[in-house]
């Protein structure tokens, strides 16, 4: 615990410098601008240097937080890097989009009678610092022979190829669509995620020696017999790329989006160049979000980038149960994003062209706890009203896709549609596959992912090389 | 990249592109499709697959000059790449011993109806074809599919060539014949293959149709593919593109093709504001 003295002399939590909500709400640029060297000081100083600290409890893959703050309040950047990098390969990323309020700085003691500190934003600042070093050349190790093949590059096949990478076997990716990064590149906005930091963690792997070919459907191009006759291992990393629908009338209007759909327009194919870039993307003026997660968030902020002049997240439980992450609520607030809570569309109505003209919605209220744990909404009858609208979007979480699965009868899938593995490692039923990120978990985020691209590509290196595979108990 | 190894002219508005994919081409099936790009900036365009040669390492398209990108394509050359090219996506067709088959090809329809009806008459069907196109100019592949038919009937809207009708009237006339017909295809534009199913429904003979609805991803990720079929809905990407002619909602299916028409004017009118800068 902090004494007295500590206390006192602690500077405040330094906010993080942002763009102007006015402004921001029509440009793609990054939201949040990062902290200065001084403020990036000022925070780390606020850190009390555990001796049992809580926060690396609190963080999925248990990054060294207090040591790579401490050395950067030494001023000792590089240490900061290595410290930080140690256990997560993607810092620049997850200091962006991990959700630290409910991982590591909960647990940071200080948040009990002051604010936590900003774990999140100095992991970005150091991340940051790195970057603009201009590449590290990495060592490579000499390889050891054998062959890896990762199936989808986001956040899970990226790290466990460096991993591997690293310890000397030949990767490569395979990626389906035509541009490597996964969620990272297609769902997550450039004003949250700038892609130009994707391609530099995607240029490292490639100068570690990992090839990477897009354009490759796997359970199209190839089962994963066939990879398996090629390679010794075999990663799968194809996160949970499938939308769902609510089957409610009037969803196939034109005007309603999957926020895939929508999102892989705007992000992937760079709607808003549009002409100029071919892709075209359709935001009316008032659009309606049904969800309240991190890709609703951005479906909403990215509406309202596209030109919308009023765009509603529609959420059937409470603001207590939204489940993006804080920053992301707090930045759509400020942008001018409605938040309609306890209303649930039942039906989109449309006009005879086949448009979208308006949502109806009926009020809920929140009844015992669910198997969630989160109390369920119910809806209260004779409570249903209209909303006029031009777009909706679909937010409501999505599904591994199964094409994976296509032809690998030994590949054991949940009712759920995820991979059945080893929690632990990664391992699956069927030999020489391992599997990590959404397609296992269903979806989750970057960091877990990342964590569990890391776990099994430790297991892949102790299997492949005659070590006894870790067995959990 | 994926370079066009031979570029054809086959009608003003159409032309033939061979692209060397020899992956795609040892695993394409008929009834599949690919989508490409053409520039790093391009949209992703489905086309089903129009030929596919495994030795040769080579899948054919077929394209229809009616955009901004398949425009562009259009000033591509032998020697040209590709941007993107991903496949075989979608199902393949289900290729059996039915008896006697049907193959319909309206327009660019006739290119993929090309390898179903050569994979039908492999499995020892017989193979009757019907190709159709407004005008003699825009008729093309006569003779490939004459040479995958055990029976072909080439019709015009304007009678330029052949005989002068739709497709369906031959169709319907082949139906009430009293010939026995087992399976249809039906591949054409949205418009036609709606009367396509519904000219051999009151038959009963099950009409196999492809549905070319709007796609991004083409692997089941986006949703902007979905139709509805026989009351459910389903991504024409990964759960077609082949499906049931006679459950498809075919209003549904038109008012989404008509989603972007806008854009594309857009986009086909800022190409051409470009091409002229570049003139000048």
């Amino acid at each position: 615990m902090a004494n007295e003295s500590t206390k006192a002399a602690r500077p405040e939590r330094q906010e993080m410098p942002a763009q102007d909500p006015q402004e921001r709400a029509h440009n793609f640029y990054e939201v949040a601008l990062g902290y200065t060297p001084e403020m990036a000081q000022l925070e780390a100083s606020r850190c009390l240097q555990c001796k049992k600290p809580l926060c690396v409890t609190g963080c999925p893959v248990n990054v060294r937080i207090p040591e790579f703050i401490k050395a950067l309040s030494e001023g000792n950047m590089w240490g900061a890097v290595e410290a930080l990098k140690d256990k997560n390969s993607l810092p620049a990323i997850c200091g962006r989009v991990c959700p630290q309020e409910t991982q590591c700085e909960i647990k940071c003691v200080l948040s009990k009678k002051d604010k936590p500190v900003a774990i999140g934003r100095l992991e970005r600042y150091v991340a940051d610092w790195e970057r603009t070093q201009g590449m590290r050349a990495p060592t490579l190790p000499s390889k050891n022979g054998k062959r890896v093949v990762i199936i989808g590059s986001g956040p899970a096949g990226l790290t466990a190829a460096g991993d591997l990478a690293k310890m000397g076997y030949t990767v490569e990716i395979l990626e389906a669509l035509h541009t490597p990064g996964g969620v990272l590149m297609y769902g997550i906005p450039e004003f949250r995620l700038p892609k130009a930091i994707v391609q530099s963690e995607i240029d490292y792997l490639k100068a570690l020696g990992v090839t990477i070919r897009t354009d490759v459907v796997v359970g199209k191009l190839y089962t994963l017999d066939e990879l398996l006759s090629e390679y010794d291992a075999v990663f799968l990393g194809t996160g949970a790329g499938l939308p769902m629908f609510m089957s409610i009338p009037g969803e196939n209007l034109m005007g309603v989006y999957s926020a895939n759909e929508l999102l892989t327009r705007t992000n992937l194919m760079k709607a808003y160049l549009f002409p100029k870039w071919d892709t075209p993307v359709k935001v009316g003026k008032r659009v309606a979000v049904v969800g309240a997660g991190n890709v609703a968030m951005d479906s909403a902020r990215c509406s309202l980038r596209l030109g919308a002049e009023e765009v509603h997240i529609v959420y059937r439980r409470s603001a207590a149960e939204v489940p993006a992450r804080a920053e992301e609520v707090h930045h759509a607030q400020e942008e001018g994003i409605i938040f309609d809570f306890l209303t649930n569309p039942v039906e989109i109505l449309g006009n005879q062209e086949g448009w979208v003209t308006g949502l109806r919605c009926i009020r809920m209220e929140l009844g015992e706890p669910d198997a969630s744990g989160r109390r369920r909404p119910i809806p209260i009858a004779r409570s249903e009203f209209e909303m006029p609208m031009d777009t909706v979007v679909m937010a409501l979480g999505t599904q591994p896709n199964p094409l994976v699965f296509t032809d690998a009868a030994q590949l054991e899938r949940s009712r759920h549609g995820t991979a059945v593995c080893d929690e632990a490692t990664g391992r699956t039923r069927m030999p020489r596959v391992w599997a990590g990120g959404d397609i296992v978990t269903g979806a989750a985020t970057v960091i877990s992912a990342m964590g569990a691209g890391r776990a099994a590509a430790q297991s892949i290196h102790q299997t492949l090389t005659g070590e006894p595979p870790h067995e959990p108990d | 990249m994926y370079p066009i190894l031979k570029k054809q002219v086959l009608t003003p508005v159409t032309k033939l592109y061979v692209i060397e994919a020899p992956e795609i081409a040892r695993k394409a099936q008929a009834g599949q499709f690919v989508i490409l790009r053409i520039t790093e900036e391009g949209e992703r365009i489905p086309l089903t697959i129009a030929d596919y040669d495994a030795r040769a390492g080579t899948i054919t398209i077929v394209v229809q000059e009616l955009g901004k990108t398949t425009r562009q394509l259009g000033t591509f050359e032998e020697g040209d790449s590709l941007a993107s090219f991903t496949g075989p996506l979608g199902r393949p067709t289900e290729i059996e011993n039915y008896g006697t088959t049907l193959v319909v090809g309206g327009g660019l329809g006739i290119a993929p109806i090309y390898p179903i009806a050569r994979s039908l008459r492999e499995a020892g069907n017989h193979v009757i074809g019907i190709i159709g196109a407004r005008n003699k100019e825009l008729l093309f592949w006569e003779e490939e599919l004459r040479s995958v038919t055990d029976e072909l009937i080439v019709v015009t809207d304007d009678g330029s060539y052949m005989r002068k009708a739709l497709v369906t009237v031959p169709l319907k006339e082949l139906l009430e014949s009293g010939r026995k017909i087992d399976r249809i295809w039906g591949i054409g534009p949205a418009i036609m293959m709606k009367f396509i199913a519904a000219t051999s429904e009151p038959f009963g003979v099950p009409t196999i149709v492809s549905l070319n609805s709007i796609m991004v991803d083409g692997t089941g990720m986006c949703g902007a593919c979905r139709v509805s079929v026989g009351g459910r809905t389903r991504f024409a990407c990964v759960d077609g593109p082949e499906f049931d002619g006679h459950q498809v909602d075919w209003n549904l299916l038109l008012s989404r093709q008509r989603g972007y028409l806008d854009k594309e004017k857009e986009a086909l009118q800022a190409y051409e504001a470009q091409l002229a800068e570049n003139k000048r």
